[in-house]
C-alpha cells in the first residue's frame, strides 16, 4: 500500500519559478538595472541643467533643497544599476538586505520622476510637502475601503461590494443631509455622516446574510451589492436629492490638530485636515490592533483560516463572521461619507468611481495585513496626486506636451510593475469564499 | 401544498403534482424557473420601491413593457442592444470557468474596440469585400482583446500578480491611453477631425456588419456572431481535452497540475480567450451598431458582464437569455422615465435584485415553495475565493 502514496504537490512558487532561470528578486533586479541605464543614457542628458528645487514650505522663500536635475537622474541610475546588480549577483551573500534595497530603490522613484518631470519644465520647482499632503488626503477613501475588505476576508468573507457599501453610504448620507439640513452643515452633518455609517452597515450585513446564511457565492452577494448600490443611489439622486433643490453645499470643516500642526515644516500641512481624514489613521490604527493585539481579533483571523478548527475551540464561527463584516461595513459607511460629505458636498452618480475596487486593490497588495493596506492605499493616493501634480508642471518633450492622460495611467502601470515585481504572489485567508456549515 | 401544514392532498392535486413533477424532470425546468421567480420578485419589490416615491408601479412598469417589446422596432432595438452583453459576458464566463476573475472585460473590450476600429479605416480594408473585410476586422478586435486579456494572463502565471489587480490597472491604463488616442488633436492619432465629439473616422463600408433591421439601435449580424460565438465557446468548454483542462484548473489546479496540465498555459490561454470574446463584443459594437469607435459605448460593459455571466451561471449558453434580459431592459428604461417619470435606475434596482434572488435561490425556493436545489447547482468553479 506504501508505493500508492502520492508525491507532494508541487508548490506555487516552485511552477511559478521553473520556466524562469532566474528568480523573482533577480527579475526585478534586471528591471531595476534597465530602469537605471535609461535613467542615465536617455534621461539625463535631455533634461535641463538649470537648477531646480524641491520646496518644503509655500514659496516665498521656502526652505528648499536645490539640485541639479541631470545629475540627481544619474545619481539615481548609478544606484539602480547597483542594486540590480546586487540583485543578480550577490543574492546569496547579502540575503534579506535585498528586498531593503529594492524597497529603497522604489522610493528612489519618486525623485526620480519629479526631477524627471521639473527637468522638462519652466517651473524651477514644486512643493513636496504639499505633494505628500495631497496624497495623505487622496487616500483616505482606499485606506478606510480596504480596512472594510481587510475585516470581512480576514473572517472568511471575500467582500467585493465595498464599491457598493461607499457608494450607498455616500448616496443615503448625503440624501440625508440635503433633506434634514439642506446641505447647510450644523448638526445635521455629524447626523448624515452618522447615517452614512449606518448605511454601509446595512449593505455589509446583506452581505453577511447572503454569505453566511444563504452561503451564496460571495463573489456574487458582491456583485449584487455593487448593482443594486448604483441603482439605489442614482434613483434616489433623480428622485429625492434632485428634488429637494439642495444639491451641493457645506463639507466638514478643516481644523489642526493642537501641538502637533505647530511642528515647524510638515506639521501644518500633515496636521491640519478635516475630520474623517484623521479617521483613517485611527481606523487603521484600531484594526490593527484589535485584528493583531486582542484575543477578539485572533478569533476572527482563525474564523478566516480554518474556521473548523476554531469551532473546535469554542468560538462562534458564525457570529464573528457577522460582526466582522458589520464592522467593515461600517467603515465602508465613512468612506462613503468622505466622498459626498468630505472631499466635497454633493453627490453623483457613480461617484466613487472604482475606488472601491482600487482599495482592494490595496488590501491585496498589502497582503491583508493593515500596515502593508495601509501602504497599497497611500500608493495609489500618491499616485494620483503625483499625478495632478505633474500636469500641473507641464512637462514637454521637444514641444510635444505629454498628454495628462499618460500621467493619469502612471500609477496604475507602477502597481503592476510593482505587484508583478517585488510583491508576487499573496496569499490569502485560508478559508476564505468557502461556505461554512457548523458542525453538530 | 406540500401537506406539511396537515391538510392531506386530494386525489387530483396529487396528479397535478406528479404530472408537474414529470414536466420539471424531462424538462429540467428546476434551472429555468428560479431565474424565472427571482425575475417575479425582483419586478415586485421594484415596484414597492416606485410606490414609496408615489408613483403607480403599473403604469411603470406598463411603460417598461412598451419600451421593451412595445413594436417590432423595440423588440429589434432590444435584441440589438444585448449583443454586446453576450460577448462581455461570454468573457467573463470563460474566465470563471478557469478559475480567473477578470474584471477586465472594460478594458479589453475598449482594446478590441479601438483595433478593429484602426484596422477598419486601413485602405487596404477598404478595397478588400465584405466576406474579408469583416473577417478581418472581427480577429482584429479579438487580437486586440485578446492581447489586452493576455497580458494579466502572463502576469498571473509567471509571476503570480493576482488577476483582479492587474485587470483593475489595465482597466484604467486602457481607458486613458485610448481616451487620448481618440481624443488628441496634436498630434492626431485616430481622431476624426470633422467630428465635434471625440470619436474614431468611420470605418470602410466593406467592413460594415450587415444590418437586419433598421430599429434603435440597430440589429446586425453581430447577433449572429454572438450566438455563435456562445455555442462554439460551450463545445470548447464541455466536449473538448481543452475545456476539460481549463474546468481541472479553475476547479483545482493543484489536481491539474499532478494531471499533467500545463497550468501556466491554461491561465494565459484562458485570459487570451476570455479578452478575445470582449474584444468581439466590441468589434460587433464598432462595425455593427456605431460604424465608428467611441470610448463612452463601453463605459459599465464590462461590470455588466461580470453580473450577466454570474446570472448565467457562467454557461455559455445561458448567457443569450441572460443578456438579452438585461440588455432589453435597459433598452426600455428611457421610455419608462419619460412617460412614467420613474427614474432609469429602477432597472438596476430590479437587476441586482434577480441577481440577488437567482443567487439566493433559497428565499425563492421558500416563497414559491420550490423543491430545493441539487446539491452542487450553485456556484461550480467560480465559487472558490480568489481564484487560489
Amino acid at each position: 500500500m506504501a508505493d500508492l502514496t502520492l508525491p507532494p504537490p508541487p508548490l506555487d512558487e516552485a511552477t511559478a519559478t521553473r520556466s524562469f532561470s532566474l528568480n523573482r528578486g533577480q527579475g526585478t533586479g534586471i528591471f531595476l538595472g534597465v530602469l537605471g541605464l535609461l535613467a542615465i543614457v536617455g534621461i539625463a542628458p535631455n533634461i535641463t541643467g538649470d537648477t531646480r528645487a524641491f520646496w518644503f514650505e509655500a514659496p516665498p522663500d521656502p526652505v528648499k533643497i536645490s539640485f541639479d536635475p541631470p545629475t540627481l537622474v544619474i545619481a539615481i541610475g548609478v544606484i539602480y544599476l547597483l542594486v540590480g546588480a546586487a540583485s543578480v549577483f550577490l543574492q546569496d551573500r547579502l540575503g534579506p538586505w535585498i528586498t531593503r534595497l529594492q524597497v529603497f530603490a522604489a522610493a528612489l522613484f519618486i525623485p526620480l520622476i519629479l526631477a524627471t518631470a521639473l527637468g522638462r519644465s519652466g517651473s524651477p520647482g514644486t512643493n513636496v510637502i504639499n505633494l505628500l499632503d495631497e496624497a495623505l488626503v487622496l487616500a483616505t477613501p482606499y485606506a478606510l475601503g480596504s480596512m472594510t475588505g481587510l475585516w470581512s476576508e480576514r473572517s472568511g468573507i471575500i467582500n467585493i461590494g465595498i464599491e457598493g457599501m461607499m457608494l450607498a453610504a455616500a448616496g443615503v448620507g448625503y440624501m440625508t443631509y440635503a433633506v434634514t439640513g439642506s446641505a447647510q452643515g450644523g448638526g445635521w452633518l455629524w447626523f448624515s455622516i452618522l447615517i452614512a455609517i449606518l448605511v454601509g452597515g446595512a449593505l455589509a450585513l446583506l452581505l453577511a446574510v447572503l454569505a453566511i446564511e444563504f452561503q451564496v457565492n460571495q463573489i456574487v452577494a458582491g456583485v449584487v451589492i455593487n448593482i443594486f448600490a448604483l441603482g439605489l443611489t442614482g434613483f434616489l439622486r433623480s428622485q429625492v436629492i434632485v428634488e429637494s433643490g439642495a444639491s451641493s453645499g457645506q463639507s466638514t470643516k478643516e481644523f489642526g490638530l493642537p501641538l502637533l500642526s505647530d511642528i515647524p515644516l510638515f506639521g501644518k500641512e500633515f496636521f491640519t485636515g478635516r475630520p474623517l481624514y484623521f479617521c483613517m489613521y485611527l481606523v487603521v490604527f484600531l484594526t490593527w490592533l484589535v485584528m493583531f493585539r486582542t484575543a477578539w481579533g485572533l478569533r476572527v483571523r482563525a474564523c478566516g483560516e480554518n474556521p473548523h478548527a476554531a469551532e473546535t475551540l469554542g468560538i462562534n464561527v458564525i457570529t464573528t463572521r457577522y460582526l466582522s463584516v458589520l464592522v467593515g461595513g461600517f467603515i465602508a459607511g465613512l468612506a462613503g461619507a468622505w466622498f459626498s460629505m468630505e472631499q466635497t458636498a454633493k453627490f453623483e452618480d457613480n461617484m466613487t468611481s472604482g475606488a472601491g475596487f482600487i482599495a482592494l486593490a490595496a488590501m491585496i497588495f498589502g497582503k491583508w495585513t493593515p500596515w502593508g493596506a495601509f501602504g497599497g492605499a497611500l500608493l495609489f493616493g500618491f499616485s494620483r496626486a503625483l499625478q495632478s501634480r505633474l500636469q500641473f508642471l507641464d512637462v514637454d518633450v521637444n514641444g510635444f506636451s505629454i498628454p495628462s492622460e499618460f500621467w493619469q495611467s502612471l500609477p496604475f502601470l507602477v502597481t503592476i510593475v510593482v505587484v508583478a515585481g517585488a510583491l508576487g504572489r499573496s496569499i490569502p485567508p485560508a478559508s476564505e469564499g468557502q461556505a461554512y456549515r457548523p458542525s453538530k | 401544498m406540500n401537506g406539511v401544514d396537515g391538510v392531506k392532498p386530494s386525489a387530483g392535486d396529487r396528479y397535478f403534482r406528479r404530472l408537474w413533477e414529470g414536466i420539471e424532470q424531462s424538462f429540467r425546468l428546476q434551472s429555468v424557473l428560479v431565474p424565472l421567480y427571482a425575475l417575479v420578485m425582483a419586478v415586485v419589490v421594484g415596484g414597492i420601491l416606485i410606490s414609496i416615491v408615489g408613483i403607480n408601479p403599473f403604469k411603470a412598469y406598463w411603460w417598461l413593457l412598451r419600451g421593451m417589446f412595445g413594436d417590432g422596432d423595440r423588440i429589434a432595438g432590444s435584441i440589438a442592444r444585448s449583443v454586446p452583453f453576450i460577448g462581455s459576458a461570454l468573457a467573463l464566463a470563460f474566465a470563471f470557468r478557469a478559475g480567473l476573475f477578470n474584471i477586465g472585460a472594460e478594458g479589453q473590450l475598449l482594446a478590441g474596440g479601438v483595433t478593429a476600429a484602426w484596422v477598419g479605416t486601413w485602405g487596404i480594408t477598404n478595397d478588400l469585400p465584405a466576406v474579408l473585410a469583416i473577417p478581418l476586422v472581427m480577429i482584429a478586435g479579438m487580437l486586440g482583446g485578446g492581447f489586452w486579456g493576455g497580458v494579466p494572463g502572463v502576469l498571473r502565471a509567471k509571476t503570480g500578480a493576482h488577476e483582479v489587480i492587474s485587470t483593475i490597472m489595465l482597466n484604467s491604463v486602457a481607458l486613458f491611453y485610448i481616451r487620448w488616442m481618440v481624443n488628441s488633436r496634436d498630434p492626431v492619432v485616430l481622431r476624426d477631425l470633422s467630428s465635434t465629439v471625440p470619436r474614431t473616422e468611420a470605418i470602410a463600408d466593406s467592413a460594415e456588419l450587415p444590418e437586419f433591421v433598421d430599429s434603435q439601435p440597430n440589429l446586425h449580424l453581430g447577433l449572429l456572431i454572438m450566438i455563435l460565438a456562445c455555442v462554439v465557446l460551450w463545445v470548447v468548454m464541455n466536449r473538448t481535452t481543452f475545456g476539460f483542462e481549463v474546468r481541472t484548473v479553475g476547479t483545482n489546479p493543484h489536481a491539474a497540475s499532478y494531471a499533467g496540465i500545463g497550468v501556466d498555459r491554461i491561465i494565459i490561454l484562458s485570459m487570451v480567450i476570455s479578452g478575445a470574446m470582449a474584444g468581439l463584443a466590441a468589434t460587433s459594437e464598432v462595425a455593427g451598431t456605431n460604424g465608428f469607435f467611441q470610448p463612452g459605448t463601453f463605459a459599465a460593459m464590462g461590470f455588466d458582464g461580470i453580473a450577466i455571466a454570474l446570472l448565467a451561471r457562467a454557461n455559455p449558453l445561458a448567457i443569450i437569455p441572460a443578456a438579452l434580459l438585461w440588455g432589453s431592459m435597459l433598452n426600455g428604461a428611457p421610455l419608462m422615465q419619460q412617460e412614467a417619470d420613474v427614474s432609469i435606475d429602477i432597472v438596476r434596482i430590479i437587476q441586482a435584485m434577480v441577481l440577488l434572488f437567482v443567487a439566493a435561490d433559497a428565499i425563492v425556493r421558500f416563497v414559491f415553495r420550490l423543491k430545493s436545489a441539487q446539491p452542487g447547482s450553485l456556484g461550480g468553479p467560480a465559487a472558490t475565493g480568489w481564484g487560489k
